[in-house]
């Protein structure tokens, strides 16, 4: 009974802790908290659902850890040298915005997209597990700033993101691989996740 | 569609079937400037780069829509005979064209390099020219290009020249 006592105050203790670091971050909605099982099945699912298109090279190419944009369904590095400069978007005079424009060009197979460019330094997913990506974009240090419900707009409503499922035809004139989830079932997948408090399940 | 932009301080206004159509094509094919050229059509080698409001494009993969109300200027208004710019100074008195193609490229993407560094490192140029000669005459447009930004550094301010 003493027991039962103890952990029930723990309990409230912890309740109480996690609103107030809650409350002063501003984090109000939702948390991370990693857990050696995930209980909630359908929670999983849809991590597992959103993680494999954000593990995908769609994604993953412009989250480069070495300053070097990726390209093409084996992310190979991108054509003619270029890094990611001061901004994320190349250098002084050629830039992102020498090649890409805001739409993709099936003239000439440059894809294009809202926003192009690379995302900073910190985020950089590419080699690291789906559980450290997600660990990653909830940590307000490495994901610029963002507020979970900031990184589920970012996630859902970003067109930038989106382009994942409008990639446009390689230089080739074939079209370029979009990622293994519909994005529909992308989208419902990772309000899901963050719904049910965007749990991360341990490696 | 109508398209209306400027083009070498030039209006013009454009009836375009199709929006998506290359800005090169329209510049080559129907303003009949023959300056930019088109090399690969995969926006890899450079040799179809002009200026947009100032900013080095390839034109072959920019679509032309998005040019209106825009500021153009190609290799045919970068300069003339009587009057040419720093750039085309430098590349005449370094002689750099070989066969020549791919140069207008290289001098657009030039003329915008040196608005943004009046004096470019050789890493800046490394960096910044990234188009293509297969003559091979990136020696010569090195050279050409620290040549030409002494021209225009002089030309902005010839007394402490």
């Amino acid at each position: 009974m003493k027991k039962r006592l103890h952990f029930s105050l723990l309990f409230l203790g912890l309740v109480i802790f996690g609103f107030g670091l809650a409350s002063s971050t501003g984090y109000n909605t939702y948390y991370v908290s990693e857990t050696d099982s995930v209980e909630n099945a359908s929670s999983s699912e849809a991590f597992d659902k959103m993680m494999q298109v954000l593990t995908h090279e769609r994604c993953v190419n412009c989250h480069p850890n070495d300053n070097v944009p990726k390209q093409g369904a084996d992310s190979h590095p991108h054509y003619f040298g270029i890094t990611r400069g001061d901004e994320n978007m190349g250098y002084q005079a050629t830039n992102c915005a020498t090649c890409h424009q805001s739409e993709n060009n099936d003239y000439s197979g440059v894809p294009g997209a809202p926003e192009w460019s690379l995302a900073p330094d910190k985020m950089k997913w590419e080699g690291l597990s789906r559980v450290e990506i997600a660990k990653s974009m909830m940590d307000a240090e490495r994901n610029g700033g963002r507020t979970p419900e900031e990184t589920l707009h970012h996630l859902t409503e970003h067109e930038l993101v989106l382009w994942a499922w409008n990639p446009g035809l390689d230089a080739n004139g074939n079209l370029r691989e979009v990622p293994p989830v519909p994005k529909d079932e992308y989208i419902a997948a990772v309000k899901e996740w963050f719904e049910n408090g965007a749990v991360i399940p341990s490696e | 569609m109508t398209i209306s932009f400027q083009i070498n301080g030039q209006a013009k206004s454009m009836d375009i079937e199709d929006g998506n159509t290359p800005l090169l094509w329209v510049i080559r094919d129907m303003l009949n400037h023959k300056g930019t050229k088109f090399g690969c059509g995969k926006a890899a080698c450079g040799a179809c780069t002009l200026l947009i409001d100032g900013e080095a494009v390839r034109s072959c993969s920019y679509a032309v829509k998005f040019a209106a109300g825009k500021s153009i200027t190609t290799i045919e208004g970068l300069g003339n005979k009587e009057n040419p710019h720093p750039v085309q100074q430098a590349w005449i008195e370094e002689i750099v064209p070989q066969c020549g193609y791919c140069q207008p490229g290289f001098m657009m993407a030039t003329a915008a390099l040196l608005e943004k560094i009046p004096q470019p490192t050789d890493e800046d140029i490394d960096k910044n020219i990234i188009n293509v000669c297969r003559c091979g005459t990136y020696y010569r447009m090195r050279k050409a290009i620290h040549k030409a930004a002494q021209i225009k550094a002089e030309s902005i301010d010839p007394i402490n020249s």
